[in-house]
């Protein structure tokens, strides 16, 4: 099962992107309306604005252009031919200009600072439904996907979105409303220098697509020896003291030395031509520039067309401003496409379908009158009660929470053609202990999964107090059970918030209570800031068996009758193993408890003792039985006898 | 610890950082070199084209002499094409330089890396150390490049095109003296700012992501106790704390844009307003007017793209100190100038040895160790977590070194031992072990690079491993995964412990190393190498009396000092530790609270 950590290796610049891989996307069409759908769900006034803004920011800056041409027709030639003083004229256009430009700015401000909220409330409405949807999936879910492909969503593909969003999308609708605007303003100007610009641009569109082959394909070269040599350089640093001990250290140099050399080639290669890119562009616009200067210098000589001096100075302004966004909008198509990739992996997750829950009977709170019979109550009882309401018949009855469970008959496994329990037959009375035995892979902690229905059976019944299970609402079920995972997790937060998340309101005597009852208390009262501090990393600054007495402290402070225990291996030295152990004792006292066991006194002081082999229980009984029985459990006893009854 | 070590890395200086990097440029000066001189070169082409615009406007167009234009847009075209080779020269040299770089740094990091002693290594994480040599290795190899190609050329275009203003017009370019200085100004200062904003949004980034990493890995914990409500509840208030902070930071830097805008249209102005003036006094032509024009364009955006490359190099300098603190890193062990290079016999002598890992601690983690151990002898030690066991037999292959007194292998200080030799001659088999990518044959050689296969299966034969070897695919020639992740625990165990057995030592440890293998095979396995090689002293740290009850001796360790030594009865009689761990594994302790009191 990949219950393992999987932490990516996120340094200060993990999330810029290392290369520029080519990206595939499917149907980008689909994937850009859903997207788009996100933001306008809750933006589309402000999109309006920004939309606005944005031509008006163009235009202003068009205007701007145009105005260099009336300068010198409209304004500077007429008073060097006239030879008059009088510049109030000029002053005049000059204010009219300076109040669009100030409009432009306005407006480039006003669209810029919109965009904020708009991509970032976009991307914090995604997180949370994100996040949400995944808190929803089944279990099934997070034991098929690698956990770093889940993280990597968020690291990763919220993050190129984040960047599209707000970057490339405002630049794209940018460059697109400039060079329409520029491309009309230059047709106005003058139709054979705009056929010209066009040629060119045709010429760079062209020598773009080339060279963003070569360097597209050389990217990936890049990517692929990028990730063997990082596999490589992994793999040495986890090994180092091995090579250290085994003096290997030549060895593994040479070895590297190949692959960095192999990476060195790639990298030149694709960044020689995604750099070659630019320069070549840069000068085709610069050709451009030139042969439109010369044949308009040749136009407005010859006078053939009414170009002016003027005229041809502002229509080579457009040909540098029309250049620019062709060159950008090649880049940013291809960061809306990464982003379009990441877009598919986001949508993937929201698409996948949460657990399913169609049970009605639920926990209420509960008083036992004189006569016996059960009535629910709105006050904090102390005593649980299922209650059940038969639609058939419309009444309600209530059944109290004891902790009684069976399994008759059951069958499951985590694919319908391939059964890993067969035929499962238990049953616990409240408070009895069971304790299941058996090499790795026979089954045991499957067994515990179905009873909370982290997974559900394909045949048979398990029934809690009487009833069957899959009619039992799963927040109510999973309420009344308690679990203890072999690794075990904490969240960031204080020591008492980690205890606490067995239960939300429970006070801060109850706390200790429940730490005093798992051993935890002695360990807790010596640490730094005792319950108040702070746990980070999965608890990286407490040692394992401390982090043990916090999930059965946290385990205890829920109270559940029935208790899933798996039992810790080794790992931890026999003293604190023994501290570890009474707390466990202390908690399932009174319980009912499955427990998954690896230490000798467990299983002695089982009621009954499952001996689980390949998905079926083999043997079964006390201790004492099964010894008399010399089976597989005489075997695993007696090779075993001072250690976990675990096979390797 | 980790802490400790972020500081420390910080702490170096920017003049130490370029002297480390820049000393691994070696055989890749020339196009480091180069590619700035290309690019100042291509700039200069690029300034070029303005003035000779304003020629054509002034000497050409308004002249009517065709002559001119068709003379100077040729030398127009010239420049374009020499633009074009200056810029594919600085494209090519910069990416052949900068992944040069990479290559050398990355090489000058693994070797230094290899020369590491275990104190070195602990103190880099093993996640530390890949980071430096992945990422942060990307991050430097992107910055160079940019700082060849672009640092030179955006000051360069700068000079240039304000050198031209003032050529043209000294006192019209004054205005864009004004506007630099004024921009430039406030460059800096937001810059500043918001460069603390974002690396404050970029840590609360990372602590989101790392909560859920702790959902998705913790998710089970999150089901059983329905806490999903609870999850959300708090993943939310996090959004929405990152969101205000972003939307904070955002907003001071995109007041960038509209006041470069502002600032390049009022320069537009009050050039046209000024110029036109000019032009009427005829102080200056139009052609010359409007490549002040041009020139206006060029000297702001190459201010803005200075401001752009300051921000990334600040970035990558964190990395730059990171890559410099690894090269710099001196191996705390190092041979002897004149080593020992023959390991006489296995007999091992601890004397006084006192050590600790932390060199500021106010107490050694093992202390006043005197233990003598004869040639041939086999030595059990156990004891809980923390009472130094692996730190104890860690000394003797020298993998560190004693603060205090002497550790000696056949005699000899092993500090005067070449460590080649003396680790040739003591094999340990870590507690945390490694099995790499390859064949078995490949792991199991690691012991002896020219063992044969006759040599290699006897000692799986002893590690018990031989079985399970024969059952793979492939037999010795199987592939064996990344990290042994093929293997089950047991089997990675028993071929660590064949891999050392390869290297027929004379002293073998094993830490801990029969964890994972049933107390059947454990008990095989140490009748083999009793039986097989006699002469050799075998030290064992165990978890399980049963591992070690039969050693010739058997060291209990507490609290970093011997608690007692002896014989496995004699322990009993004598070591109360000893009699309480042997209680607690046979059963039939009183560690069983009854449930139904």
């Amino acid at each position: 099962m990949a219950d393992e950590k999987v932490r990516e290796i996120h340094g200060p610049g993990g999330r810029r992107m290392a290369g520029r891989p080519r990206v595939k996307v499917k149907n980008p069409g689909r994937l850009f309306v859903r997207t788009m759908g996100y933001m306008t769900r809750h933006y589309t006034p402000q999109l309006v604005i920004v939309v606005i803004c944005i031509v008006i920011g163009v235009l202003a800056s068009v205007q701007g252009t145009l105005f260099i041409r009336n300068l010198i027709d409209d304004y500077i030639a007429p008073m060097l031919i006239n030879g008059s003083t009088d510049f109030s004229p000029l002053l005049h256009a000059i204010t009219r200009v300076a109040v669009l430009y100030a409009v432009g700015v306005a407006s480039t401000y006003i669209n810029q600072r919109i965009m904020i909220y708009v991509s970032q409330g976009t991307l914090r409405e995604i997180r949370k439904e994100v996040f949400a949807r995944m808190e929803s999936l089944p279990i099934s879910f997070f034991d098929t996907h690698p956990h770093g492909d889940i993280m990597s969503i968020y690291t990763n593909d919220i993050d190129t979105l984040r960047q599209m969003i707000s970057q490339a999308l405002p630049q794209f609708l940018q460059s697109l409303i400039t060079i329409v605007s520029v491309f009309i303003s230059m047709l106005v100007l003058s139709i054979p220098l705009t056929a010209l610009t066009v040629a060119m641009v045709l010429v760079m569109i062209f020598l773009t697509g080339y060279f963003g082959k070569r360097s597209g394909a050389g990217f990936i070269g890049q990517q692929k020896n990028l990730g063997e040599l990082n596999g490589y350089i992994e793999e040495m640093m986890k090994g180092q003291k091995v090579i250290k001990v085994f003096n290997h250290e030549d060895e593994s140099v040479r070895e590297f030395d190949e692959r960095n050399k192999a990476l060195y080639e790639a990298a030149y290669s694709a960044n020689k031509f995604a750099n070659i890119l630019g320069p070549v562009n840069m000068q085709i616009g610069n050709v451009s520039y030139v042969v439109c200067a010369a044949a308009g210098g040749a136009l407005a000589l010859t006078g053939i067309t009414s170009l002016t001096v003027g005229a041809l100075a502002s229509f080579l302004t457009f040909n540098r401003s029309f250049n620019m966004p062709i060159n950008q909008i090649s880049m940013q198509f291809n960061s809306v496409l990464m982003a379009l990739a990441g877009a598919e992996r986001i949508f993937e997750l929201l698409e996948q379908e949460p657990e399913t829950d169609d049970g009605y009977v639920t926990l209420t709170n509960a008083e036992v009158s004189e006569d016996g019979s059960i009535k629910p109550s709105e006050k904090h009882t102390g005593i649980w009660a299922w209650e059940h309401y038969h639609k058939a018949d419309g009444t309600t009855d209530y059944t109290l929470l004891k902790g009684d469970i069976r399994m008759h008959e059951v069958d499951f496994g985590y694919t319908d053609d391939k059964m890993v329990l067969h035929d499962i037959e238990l049953f616990a009375k409240p408070g009895q202990k069971i304790a299941f035995v058996g090499s790795t892979g026979a089954g045991k902690t499957t067994i515990t999964n179905l009873i909370n229905r982290f997974y559900d059976i394909q045949d048979g019944k398990i029934r809690y107090d009487g009833i069957n299970i899959n009619k039992i609402k799963k927040a109510d079920l999973r309420h009344s059970l308690g679990m203890v995972l072999q690794d075990t997790h904490l969240f960031t937060g204080t020591v008492r918030d980690n205890i606490r998340f067995g239960k939300l309101d429970a006070t801060d005597a109850e706390v200790v209570r429940a730490a005093r009852l798992a051993n935890a208390h002695a360990f807790i009262k010596r640490l730094p800031q005792g319950y108040d501090t702070y746990i980070k990393g999965d608890g990286a600054n407490l040692s394992m068996g401390q982090r043990q007495l916090l999930a059965i402290a946290r385990a205890a402070i829920a109270d559940p009758p029935v208790l899933i225990l798996d039992e810790a291996t080794s790992s931890i030295d026999t003293r604190t193993e023994k501290i570890v152990q009474d707390g466990m004792d202390r908690l399932m006292s009174g319980r009912t408890t499955f427990v998954i066991a690896h230490r000798l006194s467990t299983v002695k002081n089982a009621d009954c003792i499952m001996v689980m082999e390949q998905g079926r229980i083999i043997e079964r009984g006390t201790h004492d039985e099964l010894i008399a029985l010399q089976g597989k459990y005489y075997q695993l006893y007696t090779g075993l006898s001072a250690a976990s009854p675990q096979g390797a | 610890m980790a802490v400790e070590q972020e500081r420390s890395y910080k702490d170096i200086t920017t003049g130490e950082c370029i002297r480390t990097v820049g000393a691994e440029i070696k055989e890749f000066r020339t196009p480091s070199i180069l590619t700035p001189v290309c690019m100042i070169f291509e700039v200069i082409m690029e300034m070029m084209i303005p003035l000779l615009m304003a020629h054509i406007i002034d000497f050409g167009v308004e002249a009517g002499n065709m002559g001119v234009i068709l003379r100077t847009g040729t030398l127009m075209l010239f420049l374009a094409v020499a633009g074009l080779m200056a810029g594919i020269g600085g494209g090519v040299f910069g990416a052949k330089a900068s992944a040069g770089l990479a290559m050398n740094l990355r090489a000058k990091m693994f070797r230094s890396i290899q020369t590491f002693s275990f104190a070195n290594i602990d103190r880099f994480s093993t996640s530390g150390l890949i980071t430096r040599l992945t990422t942060d290795i990307t991050n430097l190899q992107n910055a160079y490049q940019m700082l060849l190609r672009m640092a030179m050329r955006a000051p360069m275009s700068l000079i240039i095109a304000m050198t031209m203003a003032v050529i043209i017009s000294p006192g019209l370019s004054s205005v864009y003296c004004i506007a630099v200085i004024f921009l430039g100004l406030f460059l800096f200062l937001i810059i500043r700012k918001v460069s603390v904003y974002f690396r404050q949004v970029f840590e609360k980034y990372d602590e989101l992501n790392e909560s859920v990493q702790e959902n998705v890995s913790a998710i089970r914990v999150v089901k059983a106790y329905v806490r999903e409500e609870h999850e959300k509840k708090k993943f939310d208030t996090a959004v929405d704390n990152l969101y205000r902070m972003f939307v904070k930071a955002e907003s001071l830097m995109v007041t960038n844009m509209p006041v470069m805008q502002a600032t390049v249209y009022s320069c537009i102005l009050v050039i046209s307003w000024l110029g036109a003036n000019a032009i009427i006094n005829s102080e200056l032509t139009t052609g010359e007017l409007m490549s002040l024009l041009t020139y206006c364009m060029s000297i702001l955006m190459s201010l803005m793209m200075l401001s752009m490359i300051f921000v990334m190099l600040t970035m990558s300098f964190a990395s730059a100190q990171r890559i410099t603190e690894v090269i710099k890193e001196e191996s705390e062990i190092r041979n002897p100038e004149t080593p020992v290079t023959e390991v006489p016999d296995g007999s091992v002598d601890f004397e006084g040895v006192s050590f600790g890992y932390n060199k500021s601690a106010e107490e050694y983690v093992l202390k006043d160790i005197d233990l003598h151990i004869a040639p041939g002898e086999m030595v059990g030690i156990i004891g809980g977590t923390g009472s130094a066991k692996s730190t104890l037999v860690n000394l003797i292959p020298r993998l560190y070194d004693v603060d205090e007194g002497t550790v000696r292998v056949g005699g000899v200080d092993v500090r005067q031992y070449d460590l080649e030799a003396l680790r040739d001659q003591v094999s340990v088999v870590l507690q945390q072990n490694n099995l790499f990518s390859g064949s078995v044959i490949d792991n199991l050689r690691w012991g002896d690079p020219g063992a044969t296969e006759d040599e290699c299966r006897k000692a799986c034969q002893m590690a018990q491993a031989d079985e399970f070897i024969e059952n793979m695919p492939g037999k010795y020639g199987a592939r064996i995964e990344q990290g042994g992740a093929n293997l089950s625990g047991g089997q990675r165990q028993r071929l660590c412990i064949a891999r050392a057995l390869v290297k027929k030592p004379k002293i073998i440890i094993f830490d801990d190393s029969t964890s994972a293998v049933d107390t059947a095979t454990d008990a095989k396995i140490r009748k083999a190498i009793n039986e097989e090689i006699p002469g050799t002293t075998i030290f064992i740290i165990a978890q399980r009396i049963s591992s070690v009850m039969n050693a010739d001796r058997i060291i209990v360790m507490d609290d970093g000092r011997v608690s007692a030594a002896g014989s496995h009865e004699e322990l009993l009689a004598s070591s109360e530790i000893y009699r309480d761990v042997y209680e607690s594994q046979t059963g039939g302790s009183g560690d069983f609270d009854d449930p139904y009191k």
